[in-house]
């Protein structure tokens, strides 16, 4: 026997509201909130759920170990199996990738998938600032991490400063088309960001992601389910995973191999060979602005060292942008970790399925849905389509 | 379903490992177990591993562990917060799409660090049961009260268990305790946790597993006779205290059912039982009866390494099968208080 891949598609998202503290719900209630909009979109009941698969950052940040043992009841699966996937950053794309293979694999018919992070429950800077056993840290928080990669970039490619701060005013200007998005700053300027302070030299204060309570869900289902749904239908016409070590002799820390490999493998299951033509509207991981040029690079959307312009030009703004990025405003705007990479997917989704509200882009047919985590060295893609593969 | 196997797999347990950290140590296993059926990194399609960052005691604790794996180009890779036998699972399902041939599966955790029993209560409730810190123990000792008391069993038959236990890991150069222990002097322990015994909770190790799993003509290849997996189904139960009926795991019986236990006889099975009480419910939820021997191993009482325990009895019942011991086999992994979750996995040999 050879084994056999069956077509998978989202018939249901549903996010919570995203607040930098949701003191309003329990981790049961939050993740209930995400999870009832998702089946409610798909005109789904709990019982019609065969499996679970959940994804979160590191347990430290609510200090609970192995929370969905805790959240059984609260996602209706007693009875059911339960899958729990921790892939750094990328874990929320890493979580819907599993739980579209359950589906195409042929195991599940119809299957739930979810990302949160009560992020207020602990501080994610400090947790992100790790202790190594033996060695000096000198990161705070993961902007110490990166800034270093994001100067490396600015040197090579030769950007102008302030592009950064470009993409950090276009991604929350997006946000205000999504009322579920975390930072609503209706007075944010240019100049603003500019004057934000400098937190880690390149990266500003409002350069950089917040720290978000939140969760999102996707119901996914196979080819059958799909047809005889009412409703729209994101068929998922691509997943890829790549890991990476951290730290090796002659690594590209700005456009890893496992970026542009995970990249290629993604769009090659999607037939696509220009993918700047060929896609219509990106969710991309950006946590810290400079990330976008670099990823637009890396993922084949510019050629190197090019990306910068294409946030100069405007072309990846939600209005008049050729290549609209991050719509839903992004991680800039909204960062429950282990909910950001499935929040990626699944407004990737919502843009093919016409239901992305005001941030919609016009007539989209296909996406990409992009997370990644740990050192930029996990990464989750996935590209969804208005038609069937 | 595609046929799959496990072609090899090995392990390491000890009481405690004080002077290797947890790459250190599994570094060995994960390239010892291609190097023992002559592969490389290179033929690996999927790699997945199983570990916990409250046990390590850092936060992203396995994105140090997979540099072990040697993803120099990059690879295709996953990561659970369950025991590995979950990140077999995720692979096995990848497997089934064709795509690719072999996948590498590890897990490992190294609890001597801290105060395992402890950590655990951090997995209850958070608002209403881990406040209280009900330690690990105390959880399993609810259970162990009730199966006494609706006369499932009796302080002597889980000394029997547990003196079984002990006898089986003599011969397990893995397990950590292995000395023989009658029934009479396991009877006259003092408790623990009341009833709980010494020899009825588990021994706690460090260590980890490294396992490789194969699709069918490449299994044939790698191994003179690969345990074949012809069932493999896991579940969860309810997780509030009360709700539940601790005498019986509807999640094991479920997912036997799933996985089709009964479906022949089975010659051994490898349980994920840390108590003595666990191997009880386990036994009966999944119908196994006096012909099959449990726990030839010594299982998870004899040798308690969390997140590896699973994927251990999964790579014990294979080895006996791929030894010619026996031809079918389960295992089972389990996780949560009172085994709130387990997966059951059926082997055979050709």
């Amino acid at each position: 026997m050879s084994g056999s891949k069956q077509r998978a598609a989202v018939i249901g998202v549903g996010q919570t509201k995203y607040a930098s503290t949701r003191g309003d719900v329990s981790l049961a209630g939050l993740v209930r909130e995400a999870a009832y909009r998702a089946l409610e979109m798909a005109g789904k009941q709990w019982s019609d759920i065969d499996a679970v698969v959940i994804g979160k950052a590191p347990d430290f940040f609510e200090g609970i170990m192995m929370p969905e043992i805790y959240l059984a009841e609260a996602l209706g699966c007693v009875g059911k199996p339960i899958l729990r996937v921790h892939t750094a950053g990328s874990v929320g794309g890493s979580t819907a990738v599993v739980a579209t293979s359950l589906v195409q694999a042929g195991i599940h018919g119809t299957v739930l998938t979810l990302g949160f992070e009560k992020q207020s429950e602990s501080n994610a800077m400090w947790a992100l600032s790790l202790p190594s056993p033996f060695t000096t840290s000198i990161n705070a928080g993961a902007g110490g991490y990166f800034s270093p990669i994001i100067r490396r970039y600015m040197e090579y490619s030769g950007a102008p400063e302030l592009i950064g701060c470009m993409v950090a005013l276009k991604d929350r200007q997006h946000a205000l088309n999504n009322p579920y998005a975390h930072v609503q700053d209706h007075e944010l300027t240019f100049d603003k960001v500019v004057e934000s302070p400098m937190l880690w030299d390149p990266i500003r204060y409002s350069e950089t992601c917040p720290s978000s309570d939140g969760a999102c869900a996707m119901v996914l289902t196979d080819e059958t389910g799909a047809e005889a749904h009412d409703g729209a239908v994101a068929w998922i016409h691509g997943t890829a995973m790549r890991s990476e070590a951290n730290n090796y002799g002659g690594r590209n820390v700005v456009s890893p191999k496992a970026s542009e490999d995970c990249a290629a493998d993604v769009f090659a299951q999607a037939g696509i060979t220009n993918p700047r033509e060929q896609i219509d509207a990106v969710e991309m991981y950006v946590p810290f602005s400079w990330y976008e040029p670099m990823w637009l690079e890396s993922l084949g959307f510019a050629e190197k060292g090019e990306g910068w312009r294409m946030v100069e030009s405007g072309a990846t703004k939600h209005e008049g942008g050729d290549l609209p990025v991050n719509c839903s405003g992004g991680v800039l705007s909204t960062n429950p970790i282990g909910a950001s990479g499935m929040i990626r997917f699944a407004e990737a989704a919502l843009q093919v399925m016409g239901e992305a509200g005001a941030h919609q882009v016009d007539g989209a047919k296909t996406a990409f849905g992009h997370a990644y985590g740990g050192g930029a060295q996990y990464y989750a893609m996935w590209v969804v389509g208005a038609e069937k593969p | 379903m595609r046929d799959i196997a496990v072609v090899a797999s090995m392990q390491r347990q000890e009481k405690s490992i004080d002077n290797e950290s947890e790459v250190e140590y599994m570094v060995p296993l994960m390239h010892g177990v291609k190097e023992s059926i002559g592969i490389t990194q290179a033929d690996v399609g999927f790699t997945c591993s199983g570990s916990s960052d409250f046990i390590a005691g850092q936060a992203f604790s396995f994105v140090m562990t997979v540099d072990g794996a040697n993803p120099v180009p990059p690879i295709s890779e996953s990561h659970v917060e369950m025991d590995g036998a979950w990140a077999l699972y995720e692979a096995w399902v990848k497997m089934q799409m064709g795509e690719i041939d072999i996948a590498l599966i590890y897990g490992y955790s190294k609890s001597s660090g801290g105060s395992l029993r402890d950590v655990l209560a951090t997995q209850m409730d958070p608002y209403y049961v881990a406040p209280l810190w009900p330690d690990a123990f105390a959880i399993e000792a609810l259970a162990a009260r009730q199966l006494i008391e609706s006369g499932k069993t009796s302080m002597e038959h889980l000394a029997e268990l547990a003196s079984r236990a002990r006898d089986h890991a003599a011969s397990n150069p893995n397990a950590v305790r292995t000395k023989a222990k009658s029934v009479a002097d396991i009877m006259a322990e003092a408790p623990l946790m009341d009833p709980l015994r010494p020899s009825d909770i588990p021994a706690s190790a460090d260590g980890g597993c490294a396992l490789i799993l194969a699709a069918g003509d490449r299994a044939r290849e790698l191994c003179e006779r690969p345990a074949w997996i012809r069932g493999i189904d896991h579940r969860t139960d309810a997780h509030t205290l009360g709700v539940r009926d601790l005498t019986t795991s509807m999640s094991a019986r479920i997912a036997g059912e799933q996985a089709g236990v009964s479906d022949d006889k089975v010659d051994f099975a490898e349980l994920y039982a840390p108590f003595t009480t666990s191997e009880l419910v386990l036994t009966e939820a999944l119908g196994l009866g006096d012909d099959t021997i449990i726990n030839p191993s010594g299982g998870a009482l004899s040798a308690h390494t969390m997140m590896a325990s699973g994927l251990i009895r999964i790579a014990e019942a294979a080895q006996r099968i791929t030894n010619g011991d026996g031809d079918r086999a389960v295992a089972t992994a389990g996780s949560g208080p009172n085994l709130q979750q387990n997966l059951v996995c059926v082997l055979e040999g050709e």
